[in-house]
């Protein structure tokens, strides 16, 4: 049986998504003053970088962008086999006082995140750290919650989601893939 | 549990271009960790690593330690001075009682060629060749190609010379292989009782007058000329090689365009490096020891960890960050 | 009645007597008493050691071991060593005086004569050294060794550095009739060196000992030899330009003499690669080149014989930075198999002058017994299987040492009896 793909989101209703994300971003924020807006490696930059853009259209004004890459900050490093690529870190201004918001694609076990916070922690002190991420799927490992959702579904066991981004893979577009079995 | 590395790193010879463009491109990320106002990361927390130095060291030592403490791993130095090695314990014995010691990494320096081979093929831990006699010093010559990299954008079609006594010189061997397998052209430049005689069949171009070396080159990698090497009859006085082969501002003057002036330190001011040289536009001399970090700490990544048996015990509770 | 051994139907090679031929050897009270085609009719009730496919020889003969006793028993006595040379089929070796003390004197050739007899395996022929405690000072006793059984004089293991030292040494043994066998080494060149110089050596950051250290000296002693008269004996020959000064002296009739070694004959530098200090000899391992040459000299004649230079070490001592690690490697038990694999079997060396370069020549320019099987000399016989392999495991060898570079290879050519004076003194297991 080949794999089955069943669209979560189009293209139209992600960037739909997206802007309704950027909204609630600025008004979580009460405004974008201190506001800055932190992608994690890679899915979450790029969708970092279209909030911004969003952001800066509706409001007029430029929210300085970041990336994380957490490879370094993983607590599985001591148990995954070939050394995982690490990816650019890039916070472009002191976040002492800053409203950092995190942005990912897909927040699943929390694990993530937890290195995210770890990390940005060896950068300074933000007043306040929210959590916008396009896809919660469940099936949390640690104490952790999204401020901003963009879709939450429910995966059976087995499957995957899989974001698309234009910029790295041709299309936008969220689909749920259950792999089917060797024929 | 050997990485895209394999267990250690001895030299730059064994190595394919790929695995060194990995290190290189891998150091570019861990540059801005040392920009961080907390300059750590917890990727090599309870890893324990020893730095063994059978020759005294403070450049590459010191720079492996921030390296090693950047990434949170737990370091013991030991100096050969202060060890049993001084009481005559053989290098075999050294190796077993680190092992014992369950150590997961072993950073050396030792005087003799073959060292850390010797001790990599008889411990399980990653072994780390800090400069074996005069074999190889591999890190020192990954830190030499990424800040050539940095400089230039490239390393493909670069013509480097290395300047000096290449005969006792592991930093020019590393550099001879680094550069040649990344598509670079090699020279070398020095008094012929300072080059070895086969030097020719390692890929590199002969110059017996720096002016010439000068003249081709687009960067010079200048090589510290040990001050013994006048008592055992290589040269007759540093004086004389600062005429012959020093690499002075004049000089480079002269070729009429700028070139990129490195050195693996310490430097012998004023013998094979003019002062005006060393401090100069041209040289990068402070890159490198600064990129010396950021390569030993991609290094330390590459080979530590990435143990398959600790990751089928954690599969069950799905260890995976995502 | 006598002991009567009957070695039978064997390929008979003794290139003393040009002869090559299926046959059988009658061994009678120690001595060859017939070699032929019916000689066992003549001896009923003869013990038979059946031959048939073996090469019968007489027995090879080293002229150049170390045997380290007295003072390194730990590592090898003259029994251990004497019962290794066995297995190889050697029926006799000669001990270099390297010893600690040095054998400079009568009483220390004595005393490895009455070794060797109590070890009752290979003879042992004592070398004397050239000057008093090997120092290249002053000339050692040649007469009163001579005396007590030393067959040759060398300061092996430490070249004779002084031209006018070798000088008078030449002289000096020309009135016992013994040769001069020089360690090839000029010190200032070969000093610090590991390894042979080149690009394995450039690239391995060992430093190298360059072939004109061996060439240097060799063209001395060979200049020597013709300005004294005397033997000059040339050890272990490792360079094409050794080579090529060996051809010189002997085309104007130099009282010249060579061997090479079955290391420097099979194996090059390259072996080095990795830091095996098992591949860490003086003279070094050479390279691709030096084989040729070596190879090519030893079918000619050049080299007059090959020698094996057996130097065991106690494992912790090769167990340690290349550059500190002694040199030498065990050959005893390997020097056949090793002639065999890369001389015989690709068509270099046929096996009448294998036997030649390992038994003939050594007894005609040492003058020792042996290189024969005349009706009337002693019984020293090596039978082996020259197509049979086999895989050097150094843990099986009666030598103490176990510090081959075959170590794991498979080799041809097989000792199967060695006789000495009639007795069987080794038996393939």
């Amino acid at each position: 049986m080949p794999d089955t793909a069943l669209t979560v989101l189009d293209a139209r209703s992600l960037q739909r998504t997206l802007r309704r994300m950027a909204d609630e971003i600025v008004e979580l924020n009460n405004g974008t003053d201190d506001l800055l807006i932190v992608g994690i490696q890679r899915r979450g930059v790029q969708l970092a970088a279209r909030i911004v853009s969003m952001i800066a259209e509706r409001e007029n004004a430029t929210v300085p962008q970041g990336a994380l890459d957490i490879t370094l900050y993983r607590d599985d490093l001591q148990t995954v086999g070939p050394r995982p690529v690490v990816g650019p870190t890039d916070i472009p201004t002191d976040i002492d006082g800053k409203h950092v918001v995190i942005v990912d694609d897909v927040l699943y076990t929390g694990r993530t995140v937890r290195a995210a916070l770890d990390e940005l922690a060896d950068f300074g002190r933000p007043r306040r750290i929210a959590l916008a991420v396009l896809i919660d799927r469940g099936g949390r490992e640690l104490p952790i919650h999204a401020d901003i959702v963009g879709r939450t579904v429910s995966v059976p066991p087995g499957s995957r989601i899989d974001v698309l981004i234009g910029e790295m893979d041709g299309r936008d577009a969220v689909v749920q893939v259950t792999p089917g079995t060797p024929a | 549990m050997s990485g895209p590395l394999g267990k250690d790193l001895l030299g730059l010879e064994p190595l394919s271009g790929d695995q060194i463009r990995l290190i290189l491109d891998t150091a570019e990320p861990f540059k801005e960790i040392s920009e961080r106002a907390i300059k750590k990361v917890p990727t090599l927390r309870g890893a324990t690593i020893v730095n063994l130095f059978f020759e005294a060291s403070t450049r590459t030592r010191v720079s492996f330690e921030f390296a090693e403490k950047r990434l949170s791993a737990d370091t013991v130095n030991v100096a050969a001075s202060g060890s049993s090695v001084s009481k005559g314990e053989t290098l075999v014995d050294t190796a077993r009682n680190l092992e014992a010691m369950r150590i997961d990494m072993v950073v050396v320096r030792h005087g003799a060629s073959g060292a850390a081979q010797f001790l990599a093929e008889r411990i399980e831990s990653n072994v780390i060749n800090a400069g074996d006699g005069t074999h190889e010093h591999p890190t020192q010559g990954l830190l030499d190609l990424l800040t050539l990299r940095d400089h230039f954008g490239k390393l493909d079609g670069l013509k480097v010379c290395i300047c000096g006594d290449v005969l006792h010189s592991r930093v020019a061997r590393s550099n001879i292989w680094g550069l040649t397998k990344m598509g670079a052209r090699v020279a070398v430049c020095g008094p012929r009782s300072l080059l070895p005689n086969a030097i020719d069949g390692m890929g590199v171009t002969v110059f017996d007058h720096i002016e010439e070396a000068i003249g081709w080159a687009d960067a010079l990698n200048v090589l510290r000329l040990q001050l013994e090497r006048m008592t055992a009859g290589y040269i007759p006085s540093l004086r004389e090689y600062n005429r012959v082969f020093g690499v002075s501002r004049e000089r480079l003057e002269r070729a009429g365009r700028d070139l990129l002036i490195l050195h693996p330190g310490p430097m012998n001011r004023g013998v094979e490096i003019d002062s005006d040289v060393a401090d100069g536009p041209f040289s990068v001399i402070l890159d490198q020891v600064t990129n010396g970090v950021a390569v030993r700490m991609a290094v330390l990544y590459l080979l530590s960890g990435g143990r398959p048996e600790l990751a089928e015990a954690a599969k069950g509770g799905g260890g995976a960050a995502r | 009645m006598s002991k009567l051994i009957l070695l039978r139907g064997g390929r008979v090679v003794d290139p003393s007597q040009r002869l090559d031929a299926v046959a059988d050897v009658l061994i009678a009270d120690g001595k060859i008493a017939a070699v032929g085609a019916r000689v066992a009719e003549g001896a009923p009730g003869a013990e038979i050691l059946d031959c048939a496919g073996l090469v019968v020889a007489p027995g090879f003969i080293d002229v150049h071991c170390h045997l380290r006793e007295p003072g390194r028993e730990d590592v090898e006595t003259i029994a251990t060593g004497a019962r290794a040379a066995a297995a190889g089929g050697f029926t006799a070796v000669c001990a270099m005086p390297n010893t600690d003390p040095v054998t400079d004197n009568q009483a220390a050739v004595g005393f490895i004569v009455r070794q060797a007899q109590r070890a009752d395996a290979a003879r042992v022929y004592p070398i004397g050294a050239v000057s008093v405690g090997q120092k290249g000072g002053s000339l050692a006793e040649f007469g009163e060794m001579v005396g007590a059984g030393a067959v040759a004089v060398s300061d092996d293991g430490k070249p004779v550095a002084s031209a006018h030292l070798m000088r008078t040494a030449l002289e000096y043994a020309r009135t016992f009739g013994i040769p001069v066998a020089d360690h090839c080494e000029e010190p200032t060149l070969a000093q610090g060196g590991a390894m042979n110089e080149g690009l394995m050596s450039a690239k391995l950051g060992l430093k190298g000992i360059p072939s004109e250290a061996e060439e240097i000296m060799a063209i001395r002693d060979i200049l020597l030899a013709r300005r004294t008269g005397g033997h000059v004996h040339l050890c272990h020959m490792s360079t094409r330009g050794s080579v090529d000064l060996i051809r010189w002296g002997k085309e104007r009739n130099i009282n010249v003499t060579a061997e090479v070694c079955p290391h420097h004959i099979s194996l090059t530098e390259d072996a080095v690669d990795g830091y095996d200090t098992n591949a860490k000899m003086n003279p070094p391992l050479r390279t691709a080149d030096d084989v040729e040459a070596l190879r090519d000299a030893v079918k000619d004649g050049t080299i007059d014989v090959i020698a094996t230079d057996h130097a065991p070490h106690h494992y912790d001592e090769k167990e340690r930075e290349f550059a500190d690690a002694p040199n030498g490697i065990v050959g005893l038990e390997t020097a056949l198999a090793v002639n065999v694999t890369w001389l015989v079997r690709p068509g270099i060396l046929d096996v009448p002058t294998l036997v030649e370069r390992m038994s003939v020549a050594p007894a005609r320019i040492f003058h020792l017994p042996g290189g024969t099987l005349r009706p009337g000399a002693p019984a020293d016989v090596t039978v082996f299987d020259p197509a049979a392999e086999w895989v050097v495991e150094p843990a099986r060898f009666r030598s103490k040492g176990r510090n081959s570079p075959y170590a794991g290879m498979t080799l041809t050519g097989r000792v199967h009896f060695t006789l000495v004076d009639g007795r069987v003194i080794h038996r393939a297991g």
